[in-house]
């Protein structure tokens, strides 16, 4: 099979798992039915839930995989770190501090006002986590991942802080911790889908660019690339897409380390097509997991990142058992 | 050098007791020193003094002492700083393990301590057999223990928000780690685990001494390196195992308590009562300010220590990366 045929294969499949993601869950609701919904002759208990409750989440999902997809890529290239992933490396965390800094300190409620707080929260862990784990002798793996590690701890416990004030927000804090694709409206979408749109497309431009950085700085430079202006643009692309999947979703880690890795195995290491690959695969692999989620414990549900854990987990596992990367 | 070895501990342990002194005086009341020396005689104050200050005070040196302990042995037998049980997701897996206990199977005292050192058994394991591959490379363990510790991370959150868990305190309690306010009846099994583990561990510090040397140089001195290694790394998890049954996972002390005793001996060795004394000493310290540094909230353990501890992780890696350019 062509690059071509897969990538058209795998937007077959996102539609799949989208209309799948309408019709399956704690109450199961026939392929017409919840078809005739989505073409608004929905009608009684069914067509609301399709509507209403699965037609938010689907929509998240697909917005929030994406992104994800697209800012592990972006990691895992500019870096030229196999286990860049915007969980791992701490920009969950600090998106999720300053969302719940403006939400306890600001009293900022609605979604278009916290947005930019996640920006700013995704901008400085990714700067932190960049030149701690990085310096001169360039990011190893173990560097970049203790140094993640080590962003995360400080700002969970910065969080728990905050929340300690707020005993109001904790409960919330809670569920929003797991990373779930519930319990947010359709207008926070909107709010921050342009952001992670530019990012997105900002990603894809980037491609052919980072093939040549895989060759290494001093070649890149030779070839007349200014490999700061890369990492520049590539860090602003993943501050937008993260923050705003961490706006939209709270942290989902895991989604960014697997997704470009399942992407370079089918087409190789050319990262124009391990993007677009990403960004197909990411709200697959989201989706799925939300409606696995639905099903093992019916009625009640396990949340989407906790099955994206228990997905990536053992994946990242084999990455490090391979040779390459343990020899580091 | 050798007198360090003296000096060092007896310092530690007069600083400790200035500490403790300053837990059961300094507070929302304020307990005169004539007062406080009363009360442990059974005098007035007894209340605030006796009951509310003493157990935070005596189960924190104890939570202290034990992920001093631990830490330090790991961190040994790797031959890695960054091993330590609260990175590698050990103290995690205790947490969640502990969490279970309580949760789903109602259970208390005792019963919990031993369902979090199986955890912590568990996490340990399961760490040490999927990095396993001719042998342990020690980058490989630490990488595979982080992503281990963001799935038991993850169990837990699901823990937490299944169960009807309406005391938010005693959620924070095992998401970050917190002393609260202990019975002397929890303070007690902690203790006897602490002491059985002690002498589990006074005939096998000999052999971590050895281990340090290398295996080949030890299997020369004629140590059995393979049990000598499962020994010690069960008595490390034991003592993880114990502080987090209690205290839930109390971040980066396991992780600072051996490097700064090393460097406050001069030793390169392991230095295991040092490292108590130090573990014992940042949590009674840091206790302490999360107590009494913002006035009518009680900031848990866990979170001051993660304050100071995951920064001082960053400045490890930000210094190596400048002069060696990895770790």
């Amino acid at each position: 099979m062509t690059r071509t045929a897969v990538l058209v294969a795998l937007v077959a499949g996102l539609a799949v798992v989208v209309v799948a993601s309408f019709a399956i869950g704690a109450r199961d609701i026939d392929l017409s039915t919840t078809i005739a919904a989505l073409l608004g002759r929905g009608e009684g208990t069914d067509g609301m839930v399709v509507v209403d409750l699965r037609g938010p989440r689907t929509v998240i999902g697909l917005v929030a995989g994406a992104a994800l997809g697209l800012a592990g890529a972006l990691m895992q290239g500019v870096t030229r770190n196999p286990l860049a992933d915007p969980g791992i490396l701490g920009v969950n965390a600090g998106a999720s501090l300053l969302v719940i800094v403006a939400i306890a300190v600001f009293g900022v409620s609605s979604a278009s006002g916290y947005v930019w707080f996640a920006f700013i929260g995704a901008a400085l862990a990714t700067v932190l986590v960049y030149l701690v784990g990085s310096g001169r002798g360039g990011a190893t793996p173990l560097s970049l991942t203790l140094a993640g590690a080590a962003v995360t701890a400080m700002l969970t416990a910065v969080i728990t802080l905050v929340l300690l004030t707020d005993l109001d927000t904790l409960s919330q804090f809670r569920f929003w911790q797991v990373g779930s694709l519930t319990g947010r409206d359709l207008a926070t979408v909107a709010t921050v889908a342009p952001f992670i749109a530019v990012g997105a497309v900002l990603a894809l431009v980037l491609g052919p660019r980072l093939n040549v950085l895989a060759l290494g700085d001093d070649l890149a430079t030779g070839l007349g690339q200014s490999v700061t202006v890369t990492r520049i643009a590539a860090g602003i692309a993943v501050v937008l897409l993260c923050g705003g999947a961490t706006a939209i979703a709270g942290p989902i880690a895991f989604v960014g380390l697997v997704v470009p890795h399942i992407a370079r195995r089918v087409v190789g290491p050319d990262y124009r097509w391990i993007l677009a690959y990403s960004l197909l695969l990411g709200p697959i692999l989201l989706l799925v997991a939300d409606i696995v989620g639905r099903i093992v414990v019916r009625p009640a549900e396990l949340e989407a990142g906790m099955l994206v854990a228990a997905i990536g987990a053992p994946v990242l596992v084999a990455l490090v058992r391979r040779s390459r990367v343990s020899a580091l | 050098m050798s007198g360090h070895r003296i000096l060092v501990p007896l310092v530690l342990v007069a600083a400790l007791i200035g500490l403790a002194y300053a837990s059961l005086a300094v507070g929302a009341f304020d307990a005169a020193p004539s007062n406080v020396f009363a009360a442990l005689a059974g005098g007035d104050d007894r209340f605030t003094v006796l009951r509310l200050r003493l157990p935070r005070v005596v189960l924190a040196i104890l939570v202290g002492a034990c992920l001093g302990v631990a830490g330090t042995i790991f961190q040994t037998l790797l031959s890695n700083p960054l091993a330590s049980p609260d990175l590698i997701g050990v103290s995690q897996g205790a947490s969640a393990a502990a969490v279970a206990a309580i949760l789903l199977g109602g259970l208390s005292g005792a019963a919990v301590s031993l369902f979090a050192f199986t955890g912590a058994v568990a996490v340990a394991a399961l760490i040490t057999l999927l990095s396993w591959r001719h042998g342990i490379s020690s980058y490989r363990f630490v990488l595979i223990g982080i992503g281990v510790a963001f799935v038991v991370q993850a169990f837990l959150g699901y823990l937490l928000t299944r169960a009807e868990v309406r005391d938010a305190q005693s959620a924070l309690v095992w998401l970050v780690g917190s002393i609260g306010t202990p019975g002397w009846d929890e303070i007690a099994i902690t203790a006897l685990g602490a002491v059985v583990l002690a002498v589990a561990l006074l005939p096998l510090a000999p052999q971590l001494r050895m281990l340090q040397l290398g295996d080949e140089t030890a299997t020369g001195l004629g140590v059995a390196v393979t049990r000598s290694r499962i020994l010690l790394t069960l008595v490390a998890v034991g003592f993880a195992a114990v502080a987090v049954a209690v205290a839930g996972p109390v971040l980066f002390v396991a992780f600072v308590a051996g490097p700064i005793a090393k460097r406050l001996t001069g030793s390169s060795g392991a230095a295991l009562v040092t490292s108590a004394l130090v573990g014992a000493l940042v949590v009674v310290a840091a206790d302490f300010v999360g107590q009494r540094a913002i006035a009518d909230v009680r900031v848990p353990v866990g979170v001051v220590t993660s304050l100071i501890g995951a920064p001082y992780l960053l400045w490890l890696l930000a210094r190596d990366n400048r002069s060696r350019g990895s770790l």
